[in-house]
């Protein structure tokens, strides 16, 4: 059997191109970060005052400020100023009333597609905009540091989202103007930027306390490959949380010493804003005191640190279970871990440190900034995708996939901590005689019943044929690509009658939604569609063009010099299209080259298969 | 499922004879990853798991060594070789380390080899969804018993020990069986395995909540 195995070093690395270098961006609850790598050598990008992280906060008034400017206009003009929102990355309306009162936001009614909408300064913006907003300021941060136009992007995600805050994710990165190379897991980016700058090796464990969520991950970590083995977490856990606490105590004590008026949205991020200090401030000392001031009614508080984690500790728990679990599942014991990165700010508060040192039996690393190591992580990987790299990186699904089948059960399809890309298949039948639509109902979750996981999408197969139940066979293929993106696909065995559909949540935009959002914005005036498909057109005709040459390189003798004058001729015009900006020509110009190399590409197998008939190996045709 | 049809296109596939590349349309051979002449990624083969990692066919495989061809073979064909190539570049790639990792999943553990295996020898588990066999139905309901009164995390603790230790001497009987080519007993080694391991999981998973709880 022949199998090409490259040396390392010699695997063929993707096309740099003419498109430049890319950057990794840490797109973050509480803070972003933006770095890039060139010859593996990490650079975090600072504004013109040396400060590397940009709060995720946008202000909305004649014009919009994001980072440290809005975070001041939190406290002056509260109601045009939107921070967290990567907490509301993929929820629909729906599912926020559950977060209403805990979250200082107000909504607006929800967009077309149900996706939610945030009320601020007089507009109403969904949380995919905002986060765009983000985005931009920290790719014009990159323009200016690095001298020259960035429109392709690694961004992370946390491990635990699901396939909707993905997705939203992803388009967020898209009315930015940026493509997304690839969306990296944090802690898998986390575990990247200790295993080329630092060289651990061994079994790891990645602790990851980010503003809004929770992940905890395994990883297994060796010369040039990252392997995660299994991943767990909350999305509904993280520093915030902390803040949220720390707040809620001092609006208590507000509220008995009699102080002010009522709470409101306004008086809660200020409470939220002066929450962050206290904690801040508590861990690097034993006491903290601060005013919160409204409306000229100030109120003092107090907080030691002994009381601080007193009220901090069942959160720190929780998290503590969340690593059990995981743990468990994967069948490792604490004492098999060669360590535990750290990740996010919050990981600075000493009762996580030692809670976690206990737990591990030893201290955890932090070696590399907890706030930047997640984008240096994330630059490493811009640099190996666009410069090329013989680093691996395996990373897993991190939630159960499946379907809604009789009774309102979730049949799983793909289980979590499986490792992607994967593509799974099942076959269904119908219930009913002569049932002609079957609804794939698609859900994410480890659960058993329907109500009790995320519900993904829904989308109906029809004209199925009539048939007593029972005797159709529906397959419903699911496909994770290496983003952690789920695609659906329905298919009537019988008929072969499909329906195929990439998942974008029940609550998602739609591509008409994207492309007014994307018309609306000022920065892509020009057709971000139009864009994309000249330059998917120009990379498969210049694929086409290459394989005519390698094929005229090798096998040219098969062909007379007026043969291999047309073919050249064709080549030449697909070449002169590629410097155009006229899709259909160079549509046009690769198809006729294709066309014209036919009989070139019959001789060329035509004399391999008799090679191979008279027993001659084709060994010639290895590499 | 997969498995079967995959299995029984590579027996109708006439061995060693030129596929065309869907690329340069020139030949190629059925089992090269990448074009010889323009080195353009080629599509998964329709071929079998041991096939796949390049490893021989049979129960005793060095992990180790199936692990190492595992991270070969992803080093050249994840997409993430493939992040600024055209879509089609991209498609191959993807459905290349979907097959691998497929395979890999399939191999790296004793009880999805042996379930392999005995699928491609036609005697498959996958529809076994009851027990059977009397004396596997007295064995998983004693430990089931045993499991069920442990009331602290050591006393589960020692349900997964003696599970483990049990596991580890169905995997030697296992390779035996294989080896003498016996697969009546490899198949009803199989299912006590299968029924040892989910009993494994539960412990494990019941062990991490009565920690977090103690
Ligand atoms: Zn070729």
């Amino acid at each position: 059997m022949l199998l090409d195995i490259y040396e390392p070093g010699e695997t063929p690395l993707p096309h740099e191109g003419d498109r430049g270098i890319a950057v990794g961006i840490d797109l973050g609850t509480t803070n972003s970060v933006v770095a890039v790598a060139r010859d593996g050598t990490v650079e975090v990008l600072r504004d013109t005052q040396g400060r590397a992280l940009l709060p995720s906060v946008v202000a909305y008034g004649d014009d919009v400020a994001v980072g440290h400017d809005a975070r001041a206009a939190l406290l002056d003009r509260p109601e045009s100023v939107v921070a967290s929102i990567k907490r509301l990355m993929g929820r629909g309306a729906e599912d926020l009333k559950a977060l209403a009162g805990v979250l200082p936001y107000e909504f607006g009614p929800p967009a077309e597609g149900g996706m939610a909408r945030l009320a601020i300064g007089g507009r109403l913006l969904t949380p995919v905009e905002i986060s765009a907003d983000i985005l931009r300021a920290l790719a014009q941060r990159a323009r200016t540091a690095i001298g020259r136009d960035i429109d392709r992007a690694v961004i992370t995600v946390p491990a635990y989202f699901d396939d909707a805050a993905r997705t939203a994710t992803r388009d967020a990165a898209r009315l930015a103007g940026l493509e997304v190379l690839r969306l990296v897991n944090e802690p898998t980016a986390a575990a990247l930027a200790y295993g080329l700058d630092k060289g651990v090796e061994g079994l790891y464990a990645v602790y990851d306390l980010g503003g809004g969520t929770f992940d905890f991950s395994l990883l297994r970590l060796e010369t040039g490959v990252f392997q995660v083995l299994a991943t767990g977490g909350d999305a509904a856990l993280g520093g915030d949380d902390i803040d949220h606490i720390v707040a809620e105590r001092m609006l208590a004590e507000r509220r008995m010493a009699g102080i002010g008026a009522p709470v409101d949205a306004r008086l809660a991020k200020s409470a939220l804003a002066l929450a962050r200090l206290a904690k801040e401030c508590l861990s690097a000392q034993d006491d903290w005191a601060g005013t919160l001031d409204m409306d000229g009614a100030p109120s003092r508080h107090t907080l030691t640190r002994a009381a601080f984690e007193i009220l901090i500790d069942p959160l720190v728990e929780r998290s503590l279970r969340i690593c059990r679990q995981v743990l468990a599942d994967a069948g490792i014991a604490p004492a098999e871990l060669a360590g535990c990165v750290l990740v996010g700010g919050s990981t600075r508060v000493p009762l996580v440190r030692h809670r976690l040192a206990a737990f591990l039996g030893r201290p955890p690393l932090s070696d590399i900034d907890p706030d930047e190591v997640v984008a240096v992580g994330a630059a490493l990987q811009a640099e190996a995708l666009t410069a090329g790299s013989d680093t691996l990186l395996l990373d897993v699904t991190p939630l159960s996939l499946g379907i809604e089948t009789m009774g309102g059960i979730v049949e799983k399809i793909i289980d979590r901590n499986t490792p992607i890309p994967v593509a799974r298949a099942q076959e269904f039948t119908t219930y009913e005689d002569g049932q002609s639509a079957m609804t794939i109902h698609v859900l994410q979750g480890e659960r058993e019943m329907v109500d009790q996981c995320r519900s993904l999408a829904r989308f109906v197969l029809d004209g199925i044929p009539p048939m007593v139940a029972g005797a159709a066979r529906i397959r419903v293929s699911f496909a994770v690509d290496a983003d952690g993106l789920l695609t659906v696909a329905a298919e009537e065995r019988m008929t072969g009658k499909q329906a195929r559909v990439e998942v974008r949540p029940s609550y998602g935009l739609n591509e008409d939604e994207m492309a007014r959002m994307l018309r609306d914005s000022l920065d892509n005036a020009e057709d971000d569609m139009v864009v994309r498909l000249l330059a998917e057109a120009k990379v498969e005709a210049r694929r086409t063009l290459n394989a005519v040459r390698a094929a005229l390189a090798a096998d040219g003798e098969l062909l007379d010099d007026a043969e291999r004058g047309t073919i050249e001729a064709l080549a030449a015009a697909v070449e002169a299209t590629l410097s155009g900006r006229d899709r259909a020509a160079v549509a046009a110009a690769a198809e006729s080259l294709e066309a014209g190399t036919k009989i070139f590409a019959e001789r060329r197998m035509d004399r391999g298969i008799r090679a191979a008939l008279a027993g001659r190996s084709i060994d010639r045709l290895g590499i | 499922m997969n498995d079967t049809a995959d299995i029984s296109a590579a027996v109708t596939r006439a061995p060693g004879a030129p596929v065309a590349c869907w690329s340069c349309a020139g030949p190629v051979a059925p089992e090269a990853l990448f074009c010889a002449t323009c080195r353009v990624v080629q599509p998964p083969r329709a071929i079998d798991h041991f096939a796949r990692l390049g490893v021989p066919r049979g129960f005793a495989v060095d992990t180790r060594a199936l692990e190492a061809r595992y991270f070969a073979l992803q080093r050249q064909l994840h997409p993430d070789r493939f992040a600024t190539r055209g879509p089609r570049e991209k498609a191959i790639s993807q459905s290349q380390a979907v097959s691998l990792n497929d395979a890999y999943e399939a191999l790296k553990a004793p009880l999805g080899r042996a379930a392999y295996l005995l699928a491609l020898a036609g005697q498959g588990i996958d529809d076994e969804r009851t027990i059977r066999d009397p004396d596997l139905l007295v064995e998983q309901m004693e430990r089931r018993e045993t499991l069920d009164e442990a009331r602290d995390a050591a006393g589960v603790e020692t349900c997964i020990g003696a599970a483990v230790a049990d596991a580890m001497s169905i995997e030697a009987e296992l390779a035996a069986a294989f080896g003498a080519d016996d697969l009546v007993a490899a198949r009803r080694a199989t299912l006590r395995l299968r029924y040892l391991q989910k009993l494994i999981d539960e412990a494990r998973a019941r062990h991490a909540r009565l920690l977090g709880e103690g």
